[in-house]
């Protein structure tokens, strides 16, 4: 298949491979940004093919893992009430709250439904006038576009019966967390190329800088992000720091500016809750107050939540590349995909569930 | 007798010997039915704690029972699909393709269908006119008469149009024994077809998905094709398979656990069309996970796979045959696939849903 066969090749593979092999002359630790990259490292197994001194550390990058626990009790909540359509990018469904997941409430009765854009949302609430249709919004730079379009498209409609459940967050701020903190591992970015598509790589700069590291805006193909590691090793090896981009068939250093745009009419930074990281300060989206009526959060009032993590989950230590998903006493027995402790135990880009299903757990004993 | 209003014994005998643990499941999920480790979970430690017994325990396609001199597989499918009409086939034909294939995986010839309506008051009459000329039509092609069958009305609401359970009968002839604990290390993996169509064809109507091309689904009579795989092959066609919800990737793992046996895939043999890869990239699917109907696995001796390859080409149905694999004797229990761009990764077995309610 075009565009896609040729980022998979069997024998280019090989080579990207030997050529890291020449260039790494000791341990380093690379940190993979986007969960998406997690898993096409262990779907297509080229994890298992780069010598074992290149240390992949897994990132933060899936945004149904750090989104706050009181956030899902609190869309769980809003699903809960007899007028709501809850809708929601499919990923989302199976993440555990305090006690249970949007799929369990809605096998109780709730209206939840799974949508591939939140323009489906936003179409829902125009025929279904009587009742509300609540999208949430959830993810990184990469999906706020779409959801700013869509709170975008729905004022102009004039539609009042439609809201977002916001969390976005972002990348470059939390990049910034983990190099601060004393405890990191991180030697080296594989940036998330499709972040960068929407915003460039600019706000990287200064951060290579600053801490000194190479960081490689790198793809989602198995070719791209060994090309991406060869790239981050040999500005390791030759001391060097600073950005690079691998992939340039999609991203600029300015990146999409009309998304750019859409984006600074519908949110403003504000800080941000991460599960199982913590606040970090003016890191995520908020909606702008001229569209405070779309915020699910003020329509809805739901009462108080107290959420509760599950006191066996360490799925902060491994968003934060601390620990790998083989290193929890619960993985594979009492956390697994059909009844999971943790957020990366069931999103398609969480760390835990790559290594649940691709079979990492058994290279890893 | 036991009094009616005495509700106390019921729900707390029911906890204490629940085999599944309520706490984690207090209701069911779509998951529960959609053939991956939830349903395997709910069928083995639900409904075989129940019923449990010999035929039952093979946990095969359909059971194969000995009555008198014959040996006769029995198997019974519930249709559920929405939209009930799909580019290719419907919800009739496809209620016939599914028991019919069903009763072929057990290498049997079907011979006698029974049929049972849960039609929702208010359904046009026109349509369930168009359902079961469409079951008539696939029923005569195939070679089987309805011959018995049930009708009930639920209230408004209550239904989703019409849900079609269908029985099957089918004979096995002499010499045939296909069953999933046969499969050994050596042997190779055959599939019929291109893998993934009638999910995604489903789908893309159900989503309102716009592909550049129409998909249509797969949903065919197996009989044929496996009678000439089983003429080819005889008693060297261990396994047969239709691979229906969960796909191939659980099928094979089923397979694998029930004969203590590993399997290893090869992604670049898999066949595949574009246009169907293409919609499985877009959406994350990975194609071994989506519903086929209309297609067979087969696990053969290696000194039959090209014998029993070349019968399924030889037939319209099976023009696109491949040999897809192996079974091995390291990892007992589990599925390898070598990607195509050279790593090795587990194909596990579908968790949760990937696709709602396909069949």
């Amino acid at each position: 298949m075009k565009y896609v066969d040729e980022y998979r090749d069997g024998e280019q593979a090989q080579q990207f491979v030997a050529a890291i092999g020449e260039v790494v002359t000791r341990p380093w630790s690379l940190m993979e940004i986007c969960g998406g990259q997690t898993h096409t490292f262990m779907k297509s197994g080229v994890d298992r093919l780069l010598p074992d001194s290149v240390g992949l550390v897994h990132g933060p990058g899936c945004p149904v893992c750090v989104t706050p626990i009181e956030l899902i009790d609190r869309a769980q909540a809003i699903a809960r009430r007899p007028e709501v359509i809850m809708t929601s990018f499919g990923d989302m469904l199976r993440v555990p709250g305090s006690t249970t997941d949007l799929l369990n409430v809605k096998a109780e009765g709730g209206d939840v439904r799974m949508v591939y854009s939140p323009l489906d949302a936003v179409r829902f609430a125009e025929q279904n006038r009587g009742r509300e249709v609540v999208f949430f919004a959830v993810g990184f730079e990469t999906t706020a576009p779409a959801n700013a379009m869509a709170v975008w498209q729905a004022s102009q409609k004039g539609l009042e019966n439609f809201s977002i459940l916001c969390s976005h967050v972002l990348v470059p701020p939390a990049m910034e967390a983990l190099l601060g903190a004393s405890d990191n591992l991180v030697q080296g970015f594989l940036a998330a190329g499709h972040v960068c598509a929407v915003m460039g790589y600019w706000e990287y700069e200064p951060i290579a800088e600053r801490y000194r590291i190479p960081i490689v805006v790198t793809g989602f193909e198995p070719l791209d992000l060994l090309q991406g590691t060869y790239m981050t090793l040999k500005m390791l090896e030759e001391e060097r720091w600073g950005v690079e981009n691998q992939y340039t068939r999609s991203v600029t250093r300015e990146g999409n500016r009309p998304a750019q745009e859409v984006l600074a009419r519908v949110f403003e930074t504000c800080d941000r809750k991460w599960r199982g990281i913590g606040e970090i300060p003016a890191s995520g989206y908020r909606l702008r107050s001229e569209f405070e009526s779309f915020d699910a959060e003020m329509k809805f009032d739901v009462g108080e939540i107290e959420a509760q993590e599950s006191p066996d989950c360490i799925a902060g230590e491994i968003l934060r590349g601390l620990k790998k998903p083989h290193q929890c006493s619960a993985f594979g027995e009492r956390c697994t995909p059909e009844h999971p402790l943790g957020a990366p135990m069931v999103s398609a880009e969480g760390a835990c569930a790559a290594y649940f299903l691709y079979g990492n757990r058994e290279q890893a004993s | 007798m036991k009094d009616p209003s005495d509700e106390s014994k019921g729900p707390i005998d029911f906890a204490l010997s629940c085999p599944l643990p309520i706490s984690d499941y207090p209701t069911v999920q779509l998951a529960h039915g959609g053939g991956g480790k939830l349903s395997q979970l709910l069928i083995e430690k639900l409904f075989v704690g129940a019923f449990g017994n010999a035929a039952l325990e093979q946990l095969h396609d359909g059971a194969v029972l000995n009555v008198g001199s014959s040996r006769l597989a029995f198997s019974t499918d519930s249709f559920v699909v929405h939209p009930r009409f799909f580019p290719g086939g419907d919800i009739g034909s496809l209620a016939v393709h599914g028991t019919v294939n069903d009763i072929a995986m057990c290498g049997a010839r079907p011979v006698a269908l029974s049929a049972g309506f849960i039609l929702e008051e208010g359904l046009s009459m026109e349509e369930l006119w168009r359902i079961t000329t469409s079951m008539k039509e696939a029923a005569e092609e195939a070679g089987v008469e309805v011959v018995t069958g049930d009708t009930k009305v639920v209230d408004r609401g209550k239904g989703d149009g019409v849900y079609i359970n269908t029985t099957g009968l089918g004979l096995i002839a002499d010499g045939v024994e296909i069953s999933p604990r046969r499969a050994r290390p050596g042997d190779r993996v055959l599939v019929s077809g291109q893998l993934a169509v009638h999910g995604i064809a489903v789908m893309s109507v159900r989503e309102g998905l716009e592909f550049e091309t129409v998909l249509e689904t797969d949903s065919a009579n197996l009989y044929p094709l496996v009678a000439r795989v089983l003429e080819r092959g005889g008693s060297r066609v261990h396994v047969l398979r239709d691979p229906t919800r969960g796909g191939v990737a659980s099928a094979l793992n089923e397979i694998a656990t029930q004969a203590g046996v590993g399997m290893q895939l090869e992604e670049n043999s898999l066949p595949l069309r574009e246009d169907v890869r293409g919609a499985c990239e877009i959406l994350g699917f990975d194609p071994l996970y989506v519903a086929n109907e209309g297609k067979c696995l087969a696990i053969v001796a290696p000194e039959a796979a090209d014998s029993v390859l070349a019968a399924m080409r030889e037939h319209p149905l099976g023009r696109e045959a491949a040999v897809i694999g192996a079974v091995v004797d390291e990892h007992p229990g589990k599925v390898y696939l070598r990607s195509r761009v050279g790593g090795m990764r587990v194909v596990d077995m579908l968790s949760g849903e990937q696709l709602p309610r396909i069949c």
